[in-house]
């Protein structure tokens, strides 16, 4: 068998790329189709039904449950505002009289007879769907949101934290190989996507969150410098919730690994380009893998990129054959691009003592390395 | 308002399977979340044999969205390797028209974990109780359980209701009050769950399954409270007294939900449902019913252990008593990296003999995470996996030991004898002593370039004592055998015993902890081999026992070990033998290891170099 598919990570210099954006639940749409949007604007927005908040009223009263409406000096769709009284009991000769407040905000939703509790329901929470990526409506979903397109440099990491952002790439470094420290941040990088080469240090996460940048991008992290940032260790990688003030997105590893060169020259080529950036990371079934996306075009060029459209954190898979690039992603040979020399049948005995098939790839140096096949990525987009 | 269900046994599948002596040749499927796996199960010579096996890629997600292509593309591969047509032109399973047709298979059977599977939220009055009890039902009916609420779980009542709010359940198991007792507690769980309007992960005109299993009493308000936009059903109560539980109804009602709603909604279940002989069963709920079996017919303790990437399961059956855990999180590749937190790195490298650099560790262990479908290429990084697959199987049996208890909250009733003993209700059902059969599967052991690997994993996690026998599902067959079971438990059985499992040997390792060096028993073996020796403290030693020989074999434990009979008291047994034989195992329980780096090091090197494990 001379083919195998494999997956891999997007790095494209030019792309159709459609984000797809829908609220959580229905509203309106704010968006007309063809209508030009920035990454700011609010395509959608809806409000979200209040939080419930129940309330042992009965209990409270010291009184049966079949007896609380009768007691409820606010009935059913009543407003209520928080600490007004929405009970009271009858008392001993109409003295004594005990009243329950509200504690919350909102609507009294419902009254039980059979346990005495109340729920008031808060007041409803606007939520408000942005377009994150610059580009024209091409579809407006009624109801739910809409699409958007454009033509787009896009490179997907290996991990992220953080969410949406956006900003000027600033190149911090000057070779795909150089770490990314603390001296390569400068106070002009506020609101920017810095991108930096090998391994971001602590010391530059700290710097570049303190001068306000939007998002780093590099090839790798050491996991002790993340969990420092963090506060805590990321058992399982569905990520893209954090709110530490930066989204932070690696595109080979987790060490001391360089940025693939391709990536660095893609992006350095867009420097001072506005780049919309999403750490969000679900390695589950329905993969998602954070990602840059910098718009090559104003929203008139819309539609005019070349190969097939890209959604919004989709992984992908290619065909693995001889001369095809790859990444080796596993020790001992993490990190090593080369090609594709050979595609045995037959499965190999591993150093593990593991039967596996595998290829042989022909390293940047001229080295040959047989390598399991599932310990390789396609890096071609 | 859909009308609430009546409680009921019987299932909303149509077809009846053929009688057990009119079924020869038989097609079972297990639709995972990435592989459905096929096997062809035939009547040879008088006995069932498992004779091929199929797997394609399943076919649930877009662009295909049809999970019965992938059970065709499965069974064709049978049907290739077998010669005998099994698909027909439209795709589906052919059914022989009489025993002498060459074409076809009398039954066609299936189980899923596709779409990950079943998963629930459940709530009881009573955390260490009813919903308890809630959780063990739905768990053994195959289920996640996503969270637990109960009235006393130190939650405020608007954080449970934020909580229900964010999950989105397949269906909701609602328990609590004994028959005749307070129906109030469980009517205001309803009332906290009715207002969250939790929505189900199929969305549109889906209607949120609910089953009732509470206090009888206290039906005719739950149902009140649920009113419209909720398919309700009500079964007989879970925990009708405290001192019983009756988890079978429910169990029931959570399949039949399952099949009518749940994989209703998945793409392309409708036409499998009505491809079957026998209802879909999620698949862990099939390996819980052949453990259960295999446990009931030989007459012992059984346990399984199937550990994943995500997840690890753990099902027992003491005593006749069933339980089944999934440690969520407890994984090999997506959840690696929470193994490596919960259990802690020097937990992970006691059993590693060779010298390891932490830092880039737990890179690697993070490196993992991220592609997750990555394989150890060289001997260290092996070690190092297995290293922490010891660890997630011991976290798993913690929990399982935690969970499968007695009743909790019963009152026990005393004699005499037992006025100095401190057990009261809930305490554990598993008992390392008392098991007799280990069987693991899941890749990290199923695929361990070496038996004696699988072996050495499995007794350093579970810390078995006396005598026990140890085995591994070769292909994992168990999902397929459970569904077989619910159509002819024989046919199950008898593959099971033949292709399903493949004998390891058996730990022979005494209770009890003894200084390194010192006596700790003697052996003797009598009948397909006869030998004697003696073990001390600290020591392993592996006794070449082929799959296919018994013995007899009588140890004697020095004072301050047990097998099983006393301290110091002989036990005599027959033993199993298997791929790797019989492990001796005088290391003690529990297991321990030096806190020098060199000594430590010396000491799993010395483990390892006795059973061959990385030879």
């Amino acid at each position: 068998m001379a083919k195998a598919f494999t997956p891999g990570l997007t790095v494209s210099a030019r792309t159709t790329y459609r984000a797809r954006r829908v609220l959580p639940i229905d509203g309106s749409v704010t968006v007309k189709q063809g209508e030009a949007v920035g990454a700011d604007t609010v395509v959608a927005q809806t409000f979200m039904e209040g939080d419930a908040f129940p309330i042992k009223v009965a209990n409270m009263l010291a009184a049966q449950p079949k007896d609380l409406p009768g007691l409820m000096l606010r009935q059913v769709g009543e407003a209520v505002r928080k600490d007004e009284p929405i009970a009271r009991s009858k008392g001993i000769f109409g003295m004594m009289k005990t009243e329950v407040k509200s504690s919350a905000d909102g609507t009294i939703e419902s009254v039980s007879d059979s346990t005495g509790m109340v729920i008031v329901r808060g007041p409803k929470q606007p939520i408000a769907v942005t377009a994150y990526v610059a580009g024209t409506v091409v579809e407006v979903l009624p109801g739910e949101g809409a699409v958007i397109e454009n033509t787009v440099a896009l490179v997907q990491g290996i991990f992220g934290v953080g969410g949406e952002a956006h900003g000027p790439i600033a190149m911090a470094c000057k070779a795909a190989s150089e770490e990314l420290d603390a001296d390569d941040i400068t106070p002009d990088m506020k609101g920017t996507v810095v991108v930096g080469g090998a391994r971001m240090t602590a010391a530059a996460i700290k710097k570049a969150k303190d001068v306000g940048a939007a998002a780093i991008v590099s090839g790798g992290i050491d996991d002790q410098d993340l969990r420092d940032f963090l506060g805590h260790d990321i058992g399982v990688a569905v990520t893209g919730s954090e709110r530490m003030g930066i989204t932070l997105i690696i595109t080979e590893g987790f060490g001391e690994i360089a940025m693939a060169e391709r990536t660095f020259a893609l992006l350095s080529g867009h420097a001072g380009r506005v780049a919309s950036v999403n750490g969000a990371t679900q390695i589950r079934a329905g993969v998602m893998r954070p990602e840059i996306v910098v718009p090559l075009a104003d929203a008139a060029a819309a539609g005019q990129g070349s190969g097939p459209a890209m959604s919004a954190g989709g992984a992908t898979a290619g065909v693995l054959e001889i001369g095809t690039s790859v990444r080796v992603i596993r020790d001992p040979h993490f990190g090593v691009i080369g090609t594709v020399t050979a595609l045995p049948e037959q499965p190999a005995v591993l150093g593990s003592g593991s039967k596996a098939r595998v290829l042989e790839v022909a390293a940047a140096g001229g080295q040959r390395l047989m390598v399991p096949r599932a310990n390789v990525e396609l890096i071609d987009g | 308002m859909t009308a609430p269900h009546a409680a009921s046994a019987t299932t909303p599948h149509a077809k009846t399977p053929p009688a057990p002596e009119r079924i020869q040749v038989i097609v079972a499927t297990d639709c995972g979340s990435t592989t459905t796996k096929a096997i062809l199960i035939e009547l040879v010579d008088g006995h069932y044999r498992q004779t091929q096996r199929g797997e394609a890629p399943t076919t649930v997600e877009a662009p295909f969205a049809d999970v019965t292509l992938g059970v065709t593309n499965s069974v064709t591969e049978l049907q290739e390797l077998s010669g005998r047509r099994l698909i027909a032109d439209d795709g589906t399973v052919i059914r022989r028209t009489s025993l002498s047709d060459p074409n076809g298979c009398d039954v066609y059977i299936s189980t899923s974990s596709a779409g990950g599977g079943l998963q629930m939220m459940v709530a009881g009055v009573v955390r260490q109780m009813t919903a308890e009890s809630a959780k063990r039902a739905a768990l053994g009916a195959g289920a996640i359980v996503m969270d637990t609420i109960a009235a006393n779980d130190h939650r405020k009542p608007h954080e449970q209701i934020q909580r229900i709010r964010e999950l989105r359940p397949d269906m909701v198991l609602l328990s609590g009050g004994t028959d005749g007792g307070d129906q109030k507690k469980v009517v205001e769980l309803a009332e906290l769950i009715a207002p969250a309007k939790p929505r189900p992960r199929f969305g549109g005109e889906y209607q949120l399954p609910v089953i009732f299993a509470g206090n009888k009493d206290a039906a005719p308000a739950v149902e009140r409270v649920f009113g419209a936009g909720f398919d309700l059903s009500i079964v007989p109560n879970l925990r009708p007294t405290l001192e019983q539980e009756n988890l079978g109804p429910a169990r029931d009602r959570i399949h039949d939900v399952f099949l009518e709603h749940v994989m209703a909604h998945a793409p392309g279940y409708d036409k499998l449902i009505s491809w079957a002989d026998a209802p879909i069963m999620p698949t862990p709920g099939a390996v819980g019913d052949i453990l259960q079996t295999i446990a009931k017919k030989r007459g012992i303790n059984a346990l399984g252990v199937d550990i994943g990437g995500a997840t690890t399961d753990v099902f027992s059956v003491f005593d006749g008593v069933f339980n089944r855990t999934v440690s969520a999180n407890l994984g090999m590749s997506y959840s690696i990296s929470n193994v490596c937190a919960e259990a802690t790195m020097p937990r992970i490298m006691r059993w590693v003999h060779l010298s390891m650099d932490e830092r880039e560790l737990r890179n690697r262990v993070k490196n993992k995470m991220i592609r997750p479908t990555t394989i150890p290429q060289t001997l260290e990084a092996l070690v190092f996996e297995q290293a922490v697959a010891r660890e997630a199987l011991r976290l798993s049996f913690e929990q399982h030991k935690a969970f499968a208890t007695t009743l909790k909250g019963v009152q026990q009733q005393r004699t005499v004898g037992d006025a100095f003993s401190q057990q009261a209700g809930g305490g554990t059902l598993v008992n390392a002593m008392k098991l007799d059969l280990l069987v693991a599967s899941g890749g990290v052991l199923s695929h361990a370039p070496r038996m004696e690997q699988t072996a050495l994993m499995l007794i350093d996690s579970f810390e078995p004592e006396g005598f026990t026998e140890l085995a591994k599902d070769s292909i994992f067959m168990m999902p397929h055998l459970g569904v077989l079971a619910s159509v002819h438990p024989d046919a199950a059985m008898e593959v099971f015993e033949k292709d399903c499992l493949i004998y390891l040997g058996t730990c022979v390792a005494p209770r009890g902890q003894g200084k390194a060096g010192k006596p700790c028993f003697a052996w003797e073996l009598r009948g397909a081999k006869a030998a004697r020796g003696t073990m001390a403290c600290g020591e392993m030693q592996l006794v070449p026992l082929a799959h296919d020989e018994q013995c007899e074999m009588t140890v004697t434990p020095e004072k301050g070990f047990d097998m099983g009979a006393g301290p110091g008291k002989p036990v005599t047994r027959t033993v199993r033998g298997g791929t790797v034989g019989l492990v001796l195992d005088a290391r003690g329980r529990a297991i321990e290891v030096p806190d020098a780096e060199a000594e430590r090091r010396a000491t799993i090197q010395k483990w390892l170099t006795a059973l061959h494990v990385y030879e």
